[in-house]
């Protein structure tokens, strides 16, 4: 089976549909699937639940879905670089489920993996606590989370092989391998396709079993807060 | 008479020990990067996926790919590690991170920390700090002991929605340093030219010997 397509919007044809759960991966702007969400607006797919641990800005990565209303909630650790985001949940027009950043991570890991539900200690006596299940262990109190399994997740990598094995690149690596695991149809966006046999299959970050659909494009990788020093003299 | 915000950081760079793995949270507590004191090697994990997290890149050679928590660009060290984020949070919430460093909005005398949302008005999410208090060995506060308007921020109780229960141990702000301890918080330190009158008159929490 052949998992090499054109573009985004061919890698997305025929799995879109309005309601949907996605899970993306990218933390902040970094390593955001930038084509496959700018091919969602494109395809004008709506009510979308989106699992992505930020929103983007306004104008770019999620922001693009916030600003055209496509997006019905989203399930995040933090949103606040995007004021649309903030309009919109404080009108009451967009739904919001806070996740803890690591309880986000670890429930697409767990979606992926096949296990339903497992007990963190993250998030005891506050409101992320509330209706969950609580189980002692060891004497101290641990709340229930669930796995999160999307309809499809949406991942940018550096490199793959038309196999759908992945390497990604320092930081822009955070929840694409969790996120890609979570989705029952995983596509995949990358700077570049490499020969079958050129990566090295001990240095392979994601395996290309969770990889359904693979596209090469140019990426903005735009940057959030650039900060730097000075070179002394 | 007070610290500023990089005399805040400095002290808190003296809780530090070699050998350790630190998460630094946002604000204040990136800072405390400038003043490792000499001698003291500490590894730096920025929750996004890195450990040995390097100083701000040169003007030019910042990389889209390498930023950290705050999503500022940074560089790697000749010890850095890059992993995914669920890889992040299991060595956070595995307690193998010896001590968090973290910003407050408030706290409370029993280790109650508050600084993720304001009802109604700041929806920013909490982040990682939830995971950070749940797992990491040491939480240490720094912020400004009160708010613009003068109210303490340290408090018997907090107001705020909560990061985490009982998680705080010790607290750095402009006026001094606190434990937490049975009963309320122990005066461990007055920031320079602050007086005990000056500190007792801006907390609110019960103060124990």
């Amino acid at each position: 089976m052949k998992k090499v397509y054109p573009n985004a919007d061919a890698a997305l044809e025929g799995l879109l549909f309005d309601g949907m759960t996605i899970a993306s991966g990218g933390f902040g702007l970094c390593g955001i699937p930038e084509l496959l969400i700018a091919a969602i607006e494109r395809a004008g797919t709506r009510n979308l639940t989106i699992a992505s641990n930020n929103a983007g800005v306004d104008g770019f990565g999620l922001g693009v879905l916030l600003a055209t209303k496509q997006v019905k909630k989203m399930i995040s650790s933090y949103v606040g670089e995007n004021a649309e985001f903030m309009r919109q949940y404080l009108s009451g027009e967009l739904e919001l489920e806070f996740n803890p950043q690591g309880t986000l991570a670890e429930r697409l890991r767990a979606g992926g993996a096949g296990i339903g539900g497992f007990y963190t200690r993250t998030g005891v006596g506050t409101v992320i606590a509330d209706g969950k299940d609580v189980k002692l262990f060891d004497g101290k109190e641990y709340i229930l989370e669930t796995g999160i399994v999307a309809d499809i997740s949406i991942v940018k990598a550096w490199k793959a092989d038309p196999s759908g094995n992945l390497v990604f690149r320092k930081t822009a690596r955070n929840f694409n391998p969790p996120a890609a695991t979570a989705g029952k149809i995983c596509i995949c966006e990358v700077e570049e396709i490499v020969p079958l046999g050129s990566l090295d299959p001990d240095h392979i970050h994601l395996p290309g079993i969770y990889v359904h659909r693979l596209i090469q494009g140019t990426h903005e990788k735009r940057i959030e807060n650039r900060t730097t020093r000075k070179k002394e003299a | 008479m007070a610290w500023d915000r990089n005399q805040i950081a400095a002290r808190a760079a003296q809780e530090l020990q070699d050998g350790w793995y630190v998460n630094l949270g946002i604000g204040i507590p990136t800072l405390v990067a400038n003043y490792i004191p000499e001698g003291v090697s500490v590894t730096l994990q920025s929750e996004n996926g890195m450990l040995g997290m390097g100083p701000f890149p040169y003007e030019g050679e910042e990389d889209p790919d390498l930023i950290n928590a705050g999503k500022q660009t940074i560089t790697e060290l000749p010890q850095t590690a890059y992993f995914d984020s669920s890889q992040s949070f299991a060595m956070i919430r595995g307690g193998k991170i010896a001590m968090a460093i973290l910003g407050a909005m408030e706290v409370a005398e029993n280790g109650d920390l508050a600084n993720w949302m304001i009802p109604g008005k700041l929806v920013k999410g909490m982040g990682g700090a939830m995971d950070l208090v749940a797992g990491v060995g040491r939480v240490v506060v720094v912020m400004d002991h009160t708010s613009k308007h003068g109210e303490s921020k340290v408090l018997k109780s907090c107001t705020l929605p909560l990061t985490g229960k009982g998680v705080v141990n010790r607290i750095i702000t402009n006026l001094g340093v606190m434990d937490v301890v049975p009963g309320g918080l122990k005066l461990i330190e007055l920031a320079d030219g602050v007086t005990e009158a000056e500190f007792r008159a801006a907390t609110e929490a019960t103060l124990v010997n």
